[in-house]
């Protein structure tokens, strides 16, 4: 339930990424990058050699660590751990998809863009997206 | 689930009726605010949906060009600044701080992006490409705003969907439950005191009558009295008690049965 969740004011939170390479490495030249004492990342590379485990697992880790308020998450990364996005529901941190330089992005996969686009009638915004 | 099953179990007494009828207000008054808290989150639900929609197709854009000024930067400066930046990470220079907005009772997250410290100029000292390097982030810090305004409003949307829900469920129950029961119940108790007070009228009704046979009678008794209280008077004055010309009577018919024949 929407009341019950807590909304935590804070004041320096992080964003996080999972992403392709070229992606993640625009972000991190803009300055979003952090790595904590115990050497970890606030991101993750998914390249060819990335299995759905480790994206699993990044994911989750993301998802519960406090001090991240956002993940980005490039979409065909997304698809692969649907399940995982979809049944993700607290409001923070949010789950942004974005799309990735050599994946078009496709607003029918986008969990809450689906949505959007059900309450939207026809023949408003959602047509023109096609 | 209609009608008389559907009330609460109370006694039936005025005192009753009373707490029934301020808890039907309650429950009208409840309905009504509840209605209106859902009418005005459905408005911002809207504002936020409309947002949200223009605010992804920005975004297409926005990754668009940043993607773009990666590339450009990556053909002047050279394919390895990526290892450079991937290396040079420390801390974060921009940073989320997230607030609340409260709509109607519901908080909603609202983040708003800052930079921390200097923005780091290590990679602009290279040999080549640090006008295309600055460019670069200038492009990826703007992909960001839109991002965290994009993750805002998506983070509002979910949790004004849910509290949407909750709200019209909410009305809903009121609506259809919880005031029809109690609307039961207050007929109930009212259709239970009207018995009553009929029984009681009855029961009044029958005293009544009881009571006035009772007078009857007893008036017609006096009435009997008097009469042979007249009767006596009269055969006294004959000379002959009114009883014992009665016995006279009887004596001998019980005697002698053929006085006459």
């Amino acid at each position: 339930m929407a009341g019950k969740a807590q909304i935590p004011t804070k004041n320096s939170a992080l964003i996080s990424m999972i992403a392709d390479e070229d992606t993640v490495v625009g972000f991190l030249l803009a300055g979003v990058g952090n790595v904590d004492l115990r050497r970890k990342t606030n991101y993750l590379i998914v390249d060819s050699k990335t299995t759905v485990k480790q994206i699993e697992d990044a994911f989750k880790e993301f998802t519960t660590r406090e001090d991240i308020a956002i993940v980005m998450i490039s979409q065909y990364v997304a698809n692969m751990i649907r399940f995982l996005v979809d049944s993700y529901n607290k409001p923070i941190p949010a789950i942004l998809e974005i799309p990735s330089k050599d994946h078009p992005y496709d607003p029918a996969h986008d969990s809450v863009l689906s949505r959007v686009k059900n309450l939207f009638s026809t023949e408003s915004v959602a047509s023109g997206r096609y | 689930m209609s009608g008389q099953t559907q009330r609460l179990n109370v006694v039936p007494t005025v005192t009753m009726l009373g707490a029934m009828k301020a808890r039907l207000v309650g429950a009208t008054r409840g309905h009504a605010l509840l209605k209106k808290k859902s009418d005005a989150l459905t408005v911002q639900f809207r504002q936020i949906l409309k947002k949200i929609v223009s605010a992804k197709e920005s975004m297409g854009d926005v990754m668009k060009t940043s993607a773009f000024s990666l590339t450009e930067a990556k053909y002047v400066a050279g394919d390895n600044i990526k290892h450079i930046v991937l290396e040079n990470v420390q801390t974060a220079a921009i940073k989320i701080r997230s607030r609340q907005e409260n709509i109607a009772g519901v908080k909603l997250p609202k983040f708003e992006h800052y930079s921390d410290g200097e923005t780091k100029n290590d990679l602009t000292g290279l040999a080549r490409g640090g006008q295309q390097i600055q460019l670069c982030r200038g492009a990826y810090v703007k992909a960001i705003e839109v991002l965290v305004e994009l993750a805002s409003l998506q983070t509002s949307f979910l949790t004004l969907d849910e509290a949407i829900k909750t709200t019209n469920r909410r009305v809903n129950a009121l609506e259809n439950v919880v005031k029809p029961r109690i609307e039961n119940t207050i007929s109930y108790i009212k259709g239970e005191l009207d018995e009553l007070e009929r029984e009681d009228f009855f029961r009044l009704k029958k005293i009544q009558g009881y009571k006035r046979r009772e007078i009857e009678r007893q008036r017609a008794n006096a009435k009997l009295f008097a009469e042979e209280q007249l009767a006596e008077k009269v055969s006294l004055q004959k000379g002959v008690s009114i009883s014992s010309a009665h016995n006279l009577l009887s004596a001998a018919a019980e005697k002698d049965e053929d006085i006459i024949f």
